[in-house]
């Protein structure tokens, strides 16, 4: 297998397996396959909850060129829990400003605020190149005793027999058998295990052509632009096509143009073909040098069902979208941390085997919220009809002057939390609530205020089930209890200024709430959120 | 609320002229462009998406 044309970001050391020395394990408890941000992430999950972890990777490098930049203030939230997230986003690009241009117009159409919830710890997004955040993850990972990474280990096959399930993995020195109770696919949009078990996505794919132009501005300017996502429906130097620029890491730009569908791929990528779109968007007298070039297409596609026996698929490797949205790494971060704690539990035997299948149930409604979004902001930008580009450009004309129109431009609706309606896991409202996050849905951050410091409500859940209860009256179980004044901002967010009581999951989502909870009530709550029926 | 599918306006003559009066002089493209942003209008006027889907169910009913 060759990888001489995928550029690299850092090379890594492959070894050869202890299996083909003679020793080894004879059977993992679960195999990670794959190395990028999903795969990373469940690994140091579960790593840091004590497991023996191992990866295999058919990369022995960490790639570079144009993936993921946006990450989400969700996935932030992520990275903090595994100790990570102050790394990522001290090297990213903070901005929580978008705005909207169209046409020659110079002010933007619209504008808007990635964080309407204020005051919480994590901004509404950074952005970092996908190769710092694999780099990040593993840097955290080879500190561990419990973490085998194996770089250049490629699954070639999957036998599942009943409760045995071996992996046949192929390495320069030969290939060796690799049994497990579970598997993690986090192998990418192209999965050999997805291929190899003969399954397939469902969905769309999206008839269009997108450039990008990855650029280091060496000029003079490159400071005094904003860091702020830049979005141009219809723009003179792409007409009839879209545009967006925005800032990352070391001065790198991104910069997306979209080429529509009949094109000659290889010849839209030289540099004749793409500085003439870079000097449009940024000014004839714009300095840089080329960091990457590439054309992508995209699809807005899943798999019919996540779990398959002991097989899990997270992150591309089970569902794809357009860029648009920044859902896609993100989303797979919702899956590995979806997942990852599930898997803890099961493996340890404080949950049913059971809780796997609420995996499927709550991420295939995370990756259908995805690609729905994506799905619409798509249709947006590339009208599918006459009446469809009369009204896309009818909205773009009362925008400027009728703010009711604003928020129907649609250039991607970024990524957010997807509630989880209906979850197995959830105990519905017994109690009238006004607001604050109902069973299901994501926890809200704010700062916690007494006489001695104060605290992120966030920090504070961790990644383990809690109480957050506000008030002095907790009920008197065994679980760790999280105690908050009703007065102040956490209080009024989880509509408790006369108290309240959140059973939080460790991936931080309310599993169920009470005006006033008994041990009883907790104790059920608990069990169902374990998978118990 | 509901769809009203009665007489509402008592001026109607003076409605219908006005809303096919807005297409003198169109393209048909600019007229589908104007159509569109007269929906859209009304649409958030009415800003209710049950009647809304009650009145493109009609809409799509008869003489595609």
């Amino acid at each position: 297998m060759s990888f001489d044309a995928i550029p690299k970001f850092k090379e890594k050391a492959y070894q050869i397996a202890p299996e083909l020395l003679g020793a080894g394990k004879t059977k993992h408890p679960f195999v990670i396959v794959g190395s990028g941000p999903v795969g990373l992430t469940c690994a140091l999950e579960l790593g840091l909850k004590g497991h023996d972890v191992t990866i295999v990777t058919a990369f022995d490098f960490i790639p570079h060129g144009s993936k993921a930049i946006c990450f989400s203030k969700q996935t932030l939230d992520i990275f903090d829990r595994l100790g990570v997230g102050q790394r990522m986003v001290d090297k990213g690009v903070t901005w929580n400003v978008g705005k909207l241009f169209w046409r020659d117009h110079e002010d933007p159409v619209f504008q808007f605020d990635m964080l309407p919830i204020k005051e919480q710890k994590n901004p509404g997004f950074i952005n970092l190149q996908q190769y710092y955040v694999e780099d990040f993850l593993i840097d955290a990972l080879e500190q561990m005793d419990n973490v085998d990474i194996r770089w250049g280990h490629a699954v070639k096959e999957i036998h599942i027999r009943g409760e045995e399930t071996t992996l046949t993995i192929e390495t320069r020195d030969g290939d060796y058998p690799m049994a497990t109770r579970y598997v993690l696919a986090c192998d990418g949009h192209r999965s050999t295990i997805r291929q190899a078990m003969r399954l397939d996505f469902e969905g769309r794919i999206f008839e269009d052509n997108f450039l990008i132009a990855d650029i280091k501005f060496t000029g003079e300017d490159a400071l005094r632009r904003p860091s702020e996502r830049w979005f141009w429906f219809d723009p003179p130097f792409c007409p009839g096509g879209t545009a967006l620029l925005h800032k990352q890491p070391d001065n790198v730009w991104r910069l997306d143009f979209q080429l529509g569908w009949n094109i000659d791929r290889d010849a839209a990528i030289r540099p004749e073909k793409v500085e003439p779109y870079i000097k449009g968007m940024l000014g004839e007298d714009v300095v840089f040098e080329k960091e990457w070039y590439s054309v992508y297409t995209f699809q807005c596609r899943r798999m019919e069902r996540f779990v398959h026996g002991p097989v899990i698929f997270a992150g591309d490797s089970a569902h794809l979208v357009s860029p648009f949205g920044a859902r896609g790494a993100n989303g797979g971060l919702s899956d590995a941390e979806n997942i990852a704690w599930k898997l803890d539990l099961v493996l340890k035997g404080q949950a049913d085997a059971s809780l796997i299948e609420s995996y499927n149930y709550e991420r295939v409604m995370g990756a259908d919220e995805n690609i729905l979004n994506s799905s619409r902001a798509t249709d947006f930008m590339t009208p599918k009809n006459k009446a469809s580009l009369a009204f896309r450009d009818g909205v773009l004309e009362l925008a400027s002057e009728y703010e009711f129109a604003r928020p129907l431009i649609n250039s991607g609706r970024l990524s957010k939390p997807t509630p989880y309606y209906d979850s197995p896991l959830s105990t519905p409202d017994r109690d009238e609530w006004i607001n604050g996050p109902a069973p299901g849905h994501p926890c809200v951050d704010a700062l916690v205020m007494d006489n001695t410091c104060c605290t992120w409500v966030l920090g504070a859940l961790g990644n383990s089930f809690k109480l957050l209860h506000f008030g002095n009256n907790p009920p008197n179980t065994s679980m760790e209890i999280i105690s908050v004044p009703t007065t102040g901002l956490a209080a009024e967010r989880y509509d408790a200024v006369d108290g309240g009581t959140y059973l939080i999951r460790p991936d931080q989502v309310v599993a169920a709430r009470w005006k006033n909870a008994s041990k009883s009530d907790v104790t059920a709550a608990h069990k169902k959120a374990l998978g118990f029926s | 609320m509901k769809l009203n599918t009665k007489p509402n306006i008592r001026d109607h003559d003076n409605i219908y002229d006005m809303i096919t009066d807005l297409h003198h002089n169109m393209t048909d493209d600019e007229s589908m462009k104007a159509n569109a942003k007269l929906v859209l209008l009304l649409a958030n006027h009415i800003g209710d998406s049950a009647i809304i889907k009650e009145a493109i169910d009609i809409a799509s009913q008869f003489g595609k």
